[in-house]
């Protein structure tokens, strides 16, 4: 920053000369500072994801006493075989269609409630903030127990339902597992973008509101006629960033359910993890991984194409 | 200003070489020796967190190295839930320790990749004749690694519920029959005393399942792959026989005799009354006796027709095939062949010791001591796990059906996936040859 400010005062004698020569300066400061970041990104991004490529296409195991060799598509035959990499696309999907809507409107919802100028709201943005900054794999072992048949959650039901009402054993029901499972991620999930939207809403300047309120719009007509088109940018983010979370959900799966009961919460990325690590077979997780790139990325570019600025 | 601005580049590009070049190091370090520095040999061991077990590992250290004055060990140990990803990772990387220790059924699979070296224990003070077949590792008819003990599956019961419900008490000379059995838990259950009489662990994970289990199948007449060759599990593992226990286990949910998912510390709830029977390891009899003194009943497995079946095999030594200092891990190896340790195993871990020799020093298990029935269950009844590089993969799908087939799918299924995609690995692999 010195270094910049400094310069004009020192160069002003030859100016034409010295204007090349400085930004020949000015662009090889550039290269410095981008080197280490283009550096770590390739050796940790582009070289990891390039080799799992190319593994997909060979019989890479985690632990074998011969090298890899090229097998063609082989993997990919074989994974469309596998009855439970349907169950896992499916459940995948099915996670997304139900995550994405339900905890971008309910963190607009929440937005909404805490952008309002009544006091103590700044209690409630930590209290909805709170499970964003706690480990996933804490919040997951906690519903764990939640979600016991002689849990917490059932004896709250009994007990509202004056013990007519006994719940089922949540995660050991192919039935409710994945709902269960969806229930406790909107909740963990949903802080982090109602401070996105938070973000957006104040982005809105007041005097719209205020020209708004003097034309006599009613608070639905100023909801949809001034916050939801100020929302744009933000509403894109938020649906990209939850799409792709959602796609990738894995976590809980390893610690509440392991995929079971069933196959009913098995996703794309549990099973790559499971056939490569726990499994030993390296390059099935990458040919399993490689079908996930193009999923996410074919989803995003879909997004991208569908909330593009139409001008 | 010129040169501050070069010299931030050239810093940078100094960093961004350094970073490449270690990243590159990491990745690229080849065929290479690892575990020990000259005479100092790294031992690792899935006992942190574990202090008794570990307690023994440091005491052979130390008498190790006060014992001769060329060779040092070290020691790292690790979580056991990691330790196994710790491992391949460390071979991947070619980093493995000179000395480690190894869950017995993956010998094979390390072995046969690899990560361990043929050992050569003759002219220590324990021979490797004497020890339970169960605790010797071995692979190709090669000796690759040994324990100190063994573990063993017993059920574990209250003599007082089991006679006030008119149940027999089992022996080594008549175990319980399958009817026997189940007519038992219907009868317990019928008591109202217990929701779930039978407990055997069903909230555990990983290779509980494949050990606790496939014993079972055992005794049925299945079998986790056709040991012949070890080329297929289609016709043994979805065959007639594995089917039935298939239906069997299941039918322990159905009937109420069995929770699907066990709680935290089925051993607790044992303990505390919940349940009437238990289906354990060893290493809680010590725990049980002291808490239920004469009243414990230590019961043999159920004969399902092919005989009562445990399983066998536990943690094992080994040394990996990169070790720098082979002699000096081998000389570790054998120091640590003597009956004391062997004792101070199996008194730390409630575990039956490897050799009759510690047997003998250990009252209990002496004959007529009151955990001989142990011993007695693990040289007549252990049937070791099958031993094929293959065994990791076979776990982690027998596991999924045994969970499937709890949780309602149909045994023929769920039996008929595992032995279909064990065949196919083993297709894939050809055979695990090399």
């Amino acid at each position: 920053m010195t270094t910049k400010t400094a310069a004009p005062e020192r160069l002003r004698p030859v100016r034409r000369t010295r204007t090349t020569n400085a930004r020949r300066r000015e662009s090889l400061t550039a290269l410095g500072m981008a080197t280490p970041a283009v550096v770590l990104l390739i050796v940790f991004l582009v070289v990891p994801v390039a080799l799992a490529f190319a593994l997909a296409f060979t019989d890479a195991r985690l632990i074998s006493p011969t090298p890899a060799r090229f097998v063609g598509l082989r993997n990919f035959t074989q994974l469309f075989e596998d009855p439970v990499f349907y169950k896992s696309m499916r459940n995948t999907a099915y996670f997304a269609a139900v995550v994405v809507p339900l905890q971008a409107g309910l963190a607009l919802i929440l937005a909404l409630l805490v952008n309002a100028k009544v006091r103590g709201v700044n209690f409630f943005r930590t209290v909805y903030f709170l499970p964003v900054v706690t480990s996933m794999v804490v919040v997951s072992l906690l519903w764990t127990f939640l979600y016991r048949k002689d849990g917490l959650v059932n004896h709250v039901i009994s007990t509202l339902t004056l013990g007519h009402v006994q719940g089922p054993d949540w995660l050991g029901d192919p039935a409710t597992a994945m709902p269960a499972i969806i229930l406790m991620s909107v909740w963990q999930g949903v802080g982090f973008h109602m401070i996105i939207w938070l973000a957006g809403l104040q982005t809105i300047p007041a005097e719209l509101y205020e020209a708004a309120e003097i034309d006599g719009a009613t608070p639905w007509h100023r909801f949809c006629h001034v916050t939801w088109p100020g929302l744009r940018a933000t509403r894109t983010f938020v649906l990209v960033t939850i799409t792709i979370a959602a796609f990738s959900l894995f976590t809980q799966i390893r610690v509440m359910t392991q995929g079971g009961p069933l196959d009913s919460t098995t996703t794309v990325v549990h099973q790559a993890v499971r056939t490569g690590y726990d499994q030993q077979q390296t390059a099935y997780a990458a040919a399993i991984s490689l079908i996930f790139f193009v999923l996410v990325l074919t989803v995003s570019l879909l997004q991208r194409f569908l909330t593009r600025e139409k001008d | 200003m010129v040169f501050r601005t070069r010299r931030l580049a050239l810093a940078s590009v100094a960093a961004a070489a350094a970073t490449a070049l270690v990243a590159g190091c990491a990745s690229g370090s080849g065929e290479g020796s690892s575990g020990a520095s000259g005479n100092t040999l790294t031992l690792w061991t899935h006992n942190a967190g574990n202090s008794a077990e570990l307690d023994v590992v440091k005491k052979i250290i130390k008498d190790f190295n006060g014992s001769q004055d060329t060779y040092t060990v070290e020691l790292q140990s690790f979580p056991q839930t990691d330790y196994n990803n710790s491992v391949v990772a460390a071979a991947s990387a070619r980093k493995l320790p000179c000395l480690l220790d190894v869950d017995g059924p993956n010998v094979a699979n390390w072995a046969w990749g690899g990560y361990l070296a043929p050992i050569d224990v003759t002219g220590s003070e324990v021979p490797v004749e004497d020890q339970l077949t169960s605790t010797v590792g071995t692979y190709k008819d090669q000796l690759y690694s040994f324990g100190f003990y063994d573990v063993s599956l017993a059920f574990f019961a209250r003599r007082s519920v089991l006679n006030e419900h008119g149940i027999r008490i089992p022996t080594m000379d008549k175990p319980w029959t399958k009817g026997e059995f189940d007519a038992a838990l219907a009868k317990l259950k019928k008591s109202g005393t217990f929701a779930y009489p039978l407990e055997m662990g069903t909230g555990g994970s990983g290779e509980w399942w494949p050990y606790a289990y496939s014993p079972q199948l055992q005794s049925f007449g299945g079998d986790l792959i056709d040991r012949e060759g070890y080329e297929t599990a289609s016709g043994t593992l979805d065959g007639k026989d594995s089917v039935e226990w298939g239906d069997w286990f299941r039918s322990l949910v159905t009937k109420g005799y069995m929770a699907k998912k066990s709680g935290a510390d089925p051993n607790k709830d044992f303990l505390a009354g919940k349940s009437a029977i238990q289906w354990d390891g060893s290493w809680n009899a010590a725990k049980n006796a002291q808490k239920l003194g004469g009243d414990l009943a230590i019961i043999p497995p159920v004969d399902f027709g092919n005989g009562p079946k445990i399983g066998g095999s536990s943690w094992q030594w080994a040394m990996s095939s990169t070790c720098s200092n082979k002699a000096g891990a081998q000389e570790w190896l054998k120091f640590s062949r003597q009956t004391k340790y062997f004792v101070d195993y199996a008194k730390a871990t409630s575990t039956i010791p490897a050799t009759d020799a510690a047997a003998q020093q250990i009252a209990d298990y002496q004959p007529g001591g009151k955990f001989e029935v142990l011993v007695q269950f693990a040289r007549k009844y252990a049937t070791v796990r099958p031993v094929t590089p293959a065994y990791p993969y076979i776990s982690t799908e027998f596991q999924k059906a045994a969970q499937d087939i709890l949780a309602g799918a149909g045994p023929e299924d769920a039996l008929g996936q595992a032995a279909k995609n064990i065949d196919n690995n083993l297709k894939t692999n050809s055979n695990y040859a090399g």
